[in-house]
């Protein structure tokens, strides 16, 4: 295990020396969060119903779904960059080192979701002054369980450019093909509840609707959700089958 | 250092098995150099990925640096170093990130890690280099700082595959100074690949001429030269006397060749002992009243042996490929 902790640490820090010395990706990546909330929080706050929200402050219930979105956009990409290092012959060289397979796939994962930390505290503190109320073990609560749901997203991802490695264009095309239904389905941008009932019945057999619905409930102050526990679950679930498809696939990488 | 028994590789593509690699057995001495010479497709790097861990073999083993690679993968890929035929580095990291972080993925602590990296730095003369993204770098400078990536961990095995194709004569020279110098200096065992005839010749200890994924050649390049392939006669003459030339060169050559010119025809092929044999065929022909118009004795190559051993040209499969 300790090799495993050690492993993933050391591909963590490879990957992160990436963003570290571009200052340029970390400013776009903090500003475009920004962005995002500026537009389509007063859309939202002027067309949803506030009975659908249970009343609360469109903030409460808009930014959890914008860093639940952060997560999805930053981990289900994070296979693009593994496709590069294929091409090159970078891949090769740290699969031929003595890491543990695993660590490359949660290592990977974990860089794309460190700047989530920032960029959830940043849109976090911006809202503050218009209306949203921080609760920050509960927000903290939430971003370790985006954290583990975003491992799994990422392991599914390096999967996915690993199988399409002969096709770069199938990553693209399965990645966007699964992502918005995903993204929709989950009610993360609008409440599920103001949709046709298909709808709902297709967003209760996602499990990112779990994850929006207890990062709703954690950044509105409370544990006592049953959402939270099923999120647990869809992020267990998630991780721990994005790392077994994706230790698969990258036995099968070199064939 | 290195032992395989029936070490085979199938791939299967659509339905259709592939046997890339054929029960190979081979044994690697300590220190020795050896190369694995084939065309493409022969298996060389199929068999260079299993050595390396790279690839599981289908069935058959080997002992890598003292490990299994079937079930002590961790432990060869912590022992050996492997410079693989794309670019090792990362084109978006800087040059010294990853030297350094090579280091750590072989457990050395950062300041050890750093330590190494600039004595590789400074023995691949990558030192005013460290800072570079490695986009930047000219293709014999990323191929100095894959050899440095391959020997961060100080391996006694190290594994090059085709370290020397598509560079210029000055880098691939440049690069052999370097592989010679490893070798020479901390007695490394080299394994590596290549389609490089003169590469193979003149550098490797030993060559195994793979073919088919079959070895199909063991030996040192003048044992190879000597035992397979013998010397090569070409005899220019009139087109006349073509006819009477084929008679008397028939009886004494083998894998005898022949091609026409403007009024002339080329007679070439295999003989024992070739400047000793030219004379006596001269004058042979002198009596036949041949009229030579110009003959060559040239030493073999090892793609004469290549094409002893298999009725085909390497160079001209290479130039086809």
């Amino acid at each position: 295990m300790s090799t495993l902790v050690a492993d993933t640490r050391n591909v963590f820090q490879r990957e992160m020396s990436l963003v570290l010395r571009d200052p340029f990706s970390i400013i776009f990546s903090l500003v475009q969060p920004l962005v995002f909330l500026g537009l389509f929080g007063p859309l939202l706050a002027g067309s949803v119903d506030p009975a659908v929200i249970n009343g609360a402050s469109p903030l409460q219930w808009f930014l959890p779904g914008v860093i639940v979105m952060i997560c999805l956009f930053g981990t289900s990409t994070t296979g693009s960059n593994l496709l590069f290092e294929i091409s090159l012959g970078s891949y090769e060289r740290v699969l031929a080192a003595p890491l543990h397979r695993s660590a490359i796939l949660i290592g990977k994962a974990l860089k794309e979701l460190a700047p989530l930390i920032v960029q959830a505290a940043l849109v976090t503190l911006v809202s503050i002054p218009f209306g949203f109320k921080l609760y920050p073990i509960h927000v903290l609560a939430g971003l370790l369980l985006l954290g583990v749901f975003g491992v799994g997203m990422g392991a599914f991802s390096n999967a996915l450019a690993i199988a399409s490695r002969k096709r770069e264009w199938m990553f693209w095309a399965v990645q966007q093909s699964l992502l918005f239904p995903l993204l929709i389905l989950s009610g993360m941008m609008l409440p599920l509840e103001a949709g046709p009932r298909w709808i709902q019945v297709l967003g209760a057999f996602n499990p990112l609707t779990y994850i929006v619905n207890a990062e709703r409930a954690l950044f509105s102050g409370t544990f006592n959700d049953p959402s939270i526990g099923w999120a647990v679950l869809a992020a267990v679930i998630t991780c721990a089958a994005g790392l077994w498809v994706g230790v698969k696939q990258v036995a099968r990488s070199t064939t | 250092m290195i032992h395989t028994e029936k070490l085979t590789r199938h791939f299967v593509s659509k339905k259709e098995t592939i046997e890339a690699v054929k029960g190979v057995d081979i044994d690697v001495a300590p220190g020795e150099l050896v190369a694995f010479l084939g065309p493409n497709g022969a298996g060389k790097s199929t068999t260079l990925r299993m050595l390396t861990t790279l690839l599981p073999p289908t069935s058959g083993n080997a002992w890598v640096a003292g490990a299994s690679i079937t079930t002590e993968s961790a432990v060869v890929r912590a022992r050996i170093g492997y410079i693989g035929q794309g670019d090792g580095a990362g084109h978006s990291f800087r040059v010294m990130d990853e030297l350094v972080m090579q280091g750590r993925f072989y457990g050395m602590n950062s300041s050890d890690a750093l330590s190494r990296a600039k004595e590789m730095t400074k023995s691949l003369d990558l030192t005013s280099l460290e800072k570079r993204k490695v986009s930047t770098l000219s293709g014999g400078q990323r191929r100095r700082l894959d050899i440095a990536l391959g020997l961060m961990n100080r391996p006694s095995l190290i594994f090059l595959d085709e370290p020397s194709t598509g560079m210029d004569p000055h880098n691939r020279a440049n690069l052999w100074e370097h592989i010679n110098r490893l070798r020479d200096q901390q007695e490394t065992t080299i394994v590596l690949t290549t389609h490089y005839l003169e590469e193979a010749d003149a550098y490797a200890e030993r060559v195994l001429v793979i073919d088919h994924g079959e070895i199909i050649a063991n030996d040192t390049a003048t044992n190879l030269k000597a035992t397979l392939a013998g010397d090569r006669i070409a005899i220019t003459v009139d087109d006349t006397s073509a006819a009477a030339a084929s008679a008397v060169i028939a009886g004494r050559g083998t894998e005898l060749t022949t091609s026409n010119g403007s009024r002339e025809v080329i007679i070439a092929g295999r003989f024992d002992q070739g400047t000793r044999t030219l004379p006596w065929l001269l004058r042979e022909l002198d009596h036949a009243g041949v009229h030579v118009r110009a003959a060559d004795v040239r030493v073999p190559t090892l793609d004469d042996v290549f094409l002893s051993l298999t009725g085909r040209s390497l160079r001209e499969e290479e130039v086809a490929a």
